[in-house]
C-alpha cells in the first residue's frame, strides 16, 4: 500500500507540469551554450524586423533575434528566481524556527516583527533595497529574498509550533533520542512537505516579481537581459512591432505557470496520500436502490418511509450508509432511533428531511409526508412540499446556529419567509418562542449572537427555532449529545413539552438508549444502515422481551442499579461491517453469538413480530410465539 | 495561536485582561491602531536610514557626478543635510507630524504637491479595481462552489481551476501590455494610455483586477465550499428558506471573513502592482512619479511617496481588520482574549 503511494504522481496535472519544468531546465542549460552569441549579436541590417521564417518572432531595435534572446534569457531568469527563493526560504525558515529555542517571550516578539514585516508592501521593500544597493541582477535577487523572508518565517513558525507540541516528539524525547536524530527523523519529515510545496510555488511568484523589477528598469541592467528586461524593451517599441513583447511574455507566463502548477500538483499529491479520492459519478454508476418492492401499508400515517437507501461516493464504489429502511411515524408519536455511530441513523433522518449532505445519493420507493409522496420530487419541490411542516433540532448547537447572525433574527426568518409576517411581528414571535423554552430575558437574548449563549441555552434556542413554523413533525438529531449530563434532561423535557403542546410528532436520534427509553414510545434500532428492530420502549427495561440479539446487547450494556459494579461493563465484541461492500447476509452475523449459516448468506427481512413491533432476525431471542401479545401499551 | 497550551504567564495575563474595563471590541481596535502606528514608525525610520545613511550622498546622486561642488554644497545646506543625522531625523519626524513629506532633491518641489496632484488618480485606479475584484471574484467563487458541492461536476471544477491558475500566472504589467496590444493598437477600441474620460479607465482597471480576481475567486470557492458544508447552512436549509437567502444571508457573511482576510493582504500587493500598471498605461498617479523618482535617483520624492504608499497599505489593512471584526465578532474576540 505504502509502496504504491510512494510511486510517482500519475495525475495528468503532475505529468504536464513535470514536463513543463523539464523543458525549462533543458532550455536554461542548453540555450546559452548553443545560441548565446547569436542572441547578443547586433545586426544593423535587421533592426525591428517583423516575424519571418528567419526570425520567427522578429528582431529587436538592435537587430537581435527575439526568439533566441527569449530562450537564452531562460537561464538568467530561472537562476535569479531560484536564488531569490532559496535565499528567502533559508533566511525565513531559520528566522521562524529560531524563536522556538529561545522561549515564549522571544517567540511573541518575533511574531510581532514578522507580522509587521509581512505588512510591508513587496514592491516598496524591493525598491528600498534597490536604492540601498544600486540596480542590478544581484540587487534584485536580494530585494526579492528580503520580501520572501517574512512569509517563510511565518510558515516555519506555524510548523515548528505544530511539531514542537506533537506527542511523537515528546515520546522520542522521553525515549532519549538524541537532538540531531530528533531533528532529522521527527522534525524534518513533518515540516518538509509544506516547505517544499511553498518553495516551489514561491519560485513561480518570484519569477514574476523579478521580471516586473526588470520591467521597471531597476532589476537586470544591460547588457545582461532577462525576460522582464526584454519585455520592457519590447514594450518600448510596442507600436512598431507588438510581437516583440509576445515572446518574453509567453516565456514568463509559461515558467510562472509551470512552477505554481507543479507546486499545486505536489500539494494535491501529498494531501491525497493519506486517502485516495472518491470515484467520479460516471465511474460509480447508478446509486443503489432497495431491492424489495414497496409494501402496501395500512391506514396512512404522518410519515411513511419505504425502501430508503442513502449512498456516498467512495474510493471503490458506493458506500451504502443506509440500506432499505422503512418505517412509519403516526401523528403525535414520539419515536426514538438508536444505534452505534455509523449505523446510518442521522443520515436516515436527514435524508427524510431533505437535508442529506451534498454528494449523497438518496433513493426511496416512497417518502410520504402528510399524504404527499416526496420521493419522486426534485430536491427543490420536496423542500417546498415539506415547508415548515418538519422542524429540525440539530446536534451541535454552536455550529448549527449561524455565528454571523443574531439569534432572534435566525428564529424570525421562519415566519418572515413562510408566514409573511412583518419584521416587527416576526421578531415578536421569535422572542415569544425563546421565552417558551425558558430563556431568560428573551427580548435582550434575541439581540445576541450565538456565541454569547451557553450550550444549554443554545440547544433550547434551536428547539425554539424548530417550533417556529408550528411543524407536525420534529426531527431531533442527537439533541443532547453535545451537552453536560445535567443539562441534557432539561432539554429533553423541553422537547417533549413542546411536542405535547403543539401535538407534533417527533423522531429523536441518539446513541443513548437510556435517554430514548425515557422519552419515547417506540424505539427503532439501527445497525449497519438497516433497521434491525422496531420495538415498544417499555420493553427496553425487560431485556428478555427484546427479540434481536443486537438490541439485547445494547440494552444489556446499560448499567443500572442492579448492575454488578465489580464486573466489567458489558460490551459487544467485534466491529461494525465495512459499508462499501454488498453484505450478503445479516450485517450483525459476525458479532452475533446465535448466528448460523443462513444468517451469513441470507439477509433477514424486517417483519412484524409477536412483541408488537418488527424484527429483522432469523433467530429472535424473546421466545415469543406469534399468538402472544405484549402487555397493554403504556403511555409515556 | 489558539492551539498553544496556556502557560502560567498567559493565564495571569488573561485574568488581568478580564479585570480591565472596556469592551473587548474597543480594546481590539486600540490594539490594532497601536500596531499600525508602530509599523508606520518603523517604516519611516527605515526609509530615513536607507536613504540618508546607506545610500551615499543623496544630493550628489540626484544632481549627478558632473554637478558643480558648490551647487551640491548649496543644495545640501538648503536641505539641511549638513547637520548631524540625529537632528535631521528629529527634523524629519517633526515635519512628517505636520504633514510635510519632504522635497524633491532635484527640483526642490514639495512632495506634498506631487502627492496632492497624483494621489487621486492612484486611489481611483486601485479603488475601482478592488471593487471590481470583489464584485467579480466572490460571486464567481460562490457560484462555482455551489455547482461543485460534494464532488459534483468535476468538469466544472477542473475548468475553473485551470482557467484561474492560468490567469493568475500572468503578471499585471504583462496583462497590461497584452491588453494594449489587442484593444488599443490592434482594435483601436480603447485609449492606449493616460487618464482621459471613462474609456481610459477600462484597460488599466482590467489589467489590475483580472489576475487578482482569478486568485480571489479560487480562495472564495474554497471558503464557500467550507461554508456551504457548515452546520448552520444545513440549519438554514431545514428552515426551507429560499436558495438566494441561504447563500447570500447565511453563507456569504461567513465566507467573506476568510476571503477578506486574504483579500486584504492582497490589497497591499495590489498597490504595488498598481505602480507597474500605472507605468504601463502612463497613468498620472503616484506610481509613475515613484518609478521616475527612482530612475532619476530623486530620493527625496522616493522617500515621501514610499511613506504615502506604506500609510495607505497600513490604513487599508486596519480597515480590513475592523470590517472583519464587525462581520465576525466571535473569531476576533477569541483572538484577542
Amino acid at each position: 500500500m505504502i509502496r504504491r503511494r510512494m510511486a510517482l504522481p500519475t495525475q495528468p496535472m503532475a505529468v504536464i507540469t513535470t514536463v513543463m519544468l523539464l523543458i525549462l531546465v533543458l532550455v536554461a542549460i542548453f540555450a546559452p551554450m548553443w545560441w548565446g552569441e547569436q542572441a547578443v549579436a547586433a545586426d544593423p541590417d535587421a533592426i525591428g524586423l517583423p516575424p519571418s521564417s528567419e526570425h520567427l518572432l522578429g528582431t529587436d531595435k538592435l537587430g537581435r533575434d527575439i526568439l533566441l534572446r527569449t530562450l537564452v534569457a531562460t537561464r538568467l531568469s530561472l537562476v535569479m528566481a531560484l536564488a531569490a527563493t532559496g535565499l528567502g526560504a533559508v533566511a525565513g525558515l531559520v528566522l521562524g524556527a529560531l524563536p522556538a529555542v529561545l522561549g515564549p517571550r522571544a517567540q511573541r516578539w518575533f511574531a510581532d516583527v514578522i507580522a509587521t514585516w509581512l505588512a510591508f508592501p513587496v514592491l516598496l521593500l524591493a525598491m528600498l533595497t534597490v536604492i540601498l544597493l544600486g540596480p542590478g541582477a544581484i540587487t534584485a535577487v536580494v530585494a526579492l529574498a528580503v520580501t520572501m523572508v517574512p512569509s517563510f518565517a511565518r510558515l516555519a513558525q506555524t510548523l515548528s509550533a505544530r511539531v514542537a507540541g506533537a506527542e511523537y516528539l515528546a515520546a522520542a524525547r522521553m525515549l532519549g533520542v538524541s537532538r540531531g536524530r530528533q531533528f532529522t527523523h521527527y522534525v524534518l519529515p513533518n515540516i518538509a512537505e509544506p516547505v517544499i510545496v511553498n518553495v516551489t510555488m514561491s519560485v513561480g511568484g518570484g519569477l514574476l516579481a523579478l521580471s516586473s523589477l526588470s520591467f521597471l528598469g531597476i532589476g537586470v541592467q544591460p547588457p545582461q537581459f532577462d525576460w522582464g528586461r526584454m519585455l520592457s524593451e519590447g514594450f518600448a517599441q510596442v507600436y512598431v512591432s507588438p510581437i516583440a513583447a509576445i515572446g518574453p511574455g509567453v516565456a514568463v507566463v509559461f515558467a510562472g505557470l509551470a512552477f505554481s502548477l507543479f507546486g499545486e500538483a505536489l500539494a494535491a499529491f501529498l494531501r491525497n496520500r493519506g486517502g485516495s479520492r472518491a470515484l467520479s459519478r460516471r465511474r460509480l454508476g447508478p446509486a443503489p436502490r432497495a431491492a424489495t418492492p414497496a409494501q402496501q401499508s395500512a391506514p396512512p400515517a404522518l410519515l411513511e418511509v419505504e425502501g430508503l437507501c442513502v449512498s456516498f461516493p467512495g474510493e471503490s464504489g458506493w458506500q451504502r450508509i443506509v440500506r432499505d429502511v422503512s418505517f412509519r411515524v403516526e401523528a403525535g408519536e414520539l419515536v426514538g432511533v438508536v444505534g452505534e455511530s455509523g449505523s446510518g441513523k442521522s443520515v436516515t433522518l436527514m435524508s427524510v428531511a431533505q437535508l442529506a449532505p451534498a454528494g449523497a445519493a438518496v433513493t426511496a420507493s416512497r417518502i410520504s409526508f402528510d399524504g404527499t409522496d416526496i420521493a419522486p420530487l426534485s430536491d427543490r419541490q420536496a423542500s417546498k412540499a415539506l415547508g415548515t411542516k418538519v422542524g429540525v433540532v440539530f446536534q451541535d448547537s454552536l455550529t448549527a446556529l449561524n455565528p454571523a447572525l443574531r439569534v432572534g433574527g435566525q428564529l424570525a426568518e421562519v415566519p418572515r419567509v413562510h408566514g409573511g409576517s412583518s419584521r416587527a411581528d416576526a421578531h415578536r414571535q421569535a422572542v415569544e418562542a425563546l421565552g417558551r423554552v425558558d430563556i431568560p430575558n428573551p427580548e435582550q437574548r434575541a439581540q445576541q449572537f450565538p456565541h454569547e449563549f451557553s450550550g444549554g441555552m443554545r440547544q433550547r434556542a434551536l428547539i425554539a427555532m424548530s417550533q417556529m413554523g408550528s411543524p407536525s413533525l420534529i426531527i431531533a438529531d442527537e439533541p443532547t449529545t453535545a451537552l453536560d449530563v445535567t443539562v441534557q434532561r432539561r432539554v429533553l423535557v423541553m422537547l417533549r413539552k413542546e411536542c405535547a403542546d403543539n401535538g407534533a410528532a417527533a423522531i429523536v436520534v441518539s446513541h443513548d438508549i437510556a435517554v430514548l427509553g425515557e422519552l419515547c414510545r417506540r424505539i427503532i434500532v439501527m445497525y449497519a444502515g438497516r433497521i434491525v428492530e422496531d420495538v415498544d420502549a417499555t420493553l427496553l427495561a425487560r431485556s428478555d422481551a427484546l427479540a434481536h440479539p443486537y438490541t439485547r446487547a445494547l440494552a444489556a450494556s446499560l448499567p443500572d442499579l442492579d448492575t454488578d459494579r465489580s464486573a466489567p461493563l458489558a460490551t459487544i465484541p467485534g466491529e461494525p461491517p465495512d459499508l462499501s461492500q454488498e453484505l450478503p447476509g445479516c450485517a450483525f452475523a459476525a458479532r452475533c453469538p446465535f448466528a448460523t449459516d443462513r444468517c451469513r448468506t441470507e439477509a433477514p427481512p424486517l417483519r412484524a413480530h409477536a412483541h408488537g413491533g418488527r424484527v429483522a432476525c432469523w433467530h429472535p431471542q424473546d421466545g415469543m410465539s406469534r399468538e402472544e401479545r405484549p402487555r397493554a401499551e403504556v403511555t409515556v | 495561536m489558539t492551539a498553544l497550551a496556556p502557560t502560567p504567564t498567559a493565564v495571569v495575563a488573561a485574568s488581568e485582561r478580564r479585570s480591565r474595563r472596556g469592551s473587548p471590541w474597543l480594546r481590539f481596535l486600540v490594539g490594532r491602531v497601536w500596531r499600525a502606528l508602530v509599523a508606520m514608525w518603523v517604516i519611516v525610520t527605515a526609509a530615513f536610514i536607507v536613504l540618508r545613511v546607506a545610500g551615499g550622498d543623496p544630493v550628489r546622486a540626484a544632481l549627478g557626478v558632473t554637478a558643480d561642488p558648490s551647487v551640491v554644497q548649496a543644495r545640501r545646506e538648503q536641505l539641511g543635510l549638513d547637520r548631524p543625522l540625529i537632528v535631521q531625523y528629529a527634523d524629519y519626524l517633526w515635519g512628517l507630524l505636520h504633514g510635510d513629506l519632504g522635497v524633491s532633491l532635484i527640483t526642490g518641489r514639495s512632495v506634498n504637491e506631487i502627492v496632492a496632484g497624483r494621489l487621486p488618480a492612484t486611489l481611483e485606479l486601485a479603488g475601482i479595481s478592488f471593487a471590481v475584484i470583489l464584485l467579480v471574484a466572490v460571486p464567481v467563487g460562490l457560484f462555482v462552489a455551489i455547482l461543485t458541492q460534494g464532488g459534483r461536476r468535476r468538469g466544472v471544477e477542473v475548468t475553473f481551476t485551470g482557467i484561474t491558475s492560468f490567469i493568475a500566472a500572468v503578471p499585471e504589467y504583462l496583462l497590461g501590455v497584452l491588453l494594449i496590444i489587442v484593444f488599443a493598437i490592434a482594435l483601436h477600441a480603447l485609449p492606449v494610455a493616460g487618464q482621459s474620460g471613462p474609456a481610459s479607465y477600462v484597460l488599466p482597471v482590467a489589467a489590475l483586477s483580472i489576475a487578482s480576481s482569478a486568485s480571489i475567486a479560487r480562495i472564495a470557492r474554497i471558503e464557500a465550499l467550507a461554508t456551504l458544508g457548515d452546520d448552520y447552512v444545513r440549519t438554514a436549509r431545514s428552515k426551507r428558506l429560499p436558495a438566494a437567502m441561504i447563500y447570500f444571508k447565511h453563507a456569504l457573511p461567513n465566507m467573506l471573513t476568510a476571503t477578506l482576510t486574504i483579500g486584504g493582504t492582497m490589497l497591499g500587493t495590489m498597490v504595488a502592482s498598481g505602480v507597474l500598471v500605472e507605468q504601463v498605461f502612463n497613468w498620472p498617479g503616484m506610481g509613475t512619479a515613484f518609478v521616475q523618482a527612482i530612475t532619476s535617483k530623486d530620493y527625496g520624492i522616493v522617500q515621501g511617496l514610499a511613506l504615502v504608499y506604506a500609510a495607505i497599505i497600513l490604513v487599508v489593512n486596519l480597515l480590513v481588520d475592523v470590517v472583519l471584526s464587525i462581520l465576525d465578532r466571535r473569531t476576533t474576540l477569541m483572538e484577542t482574549a
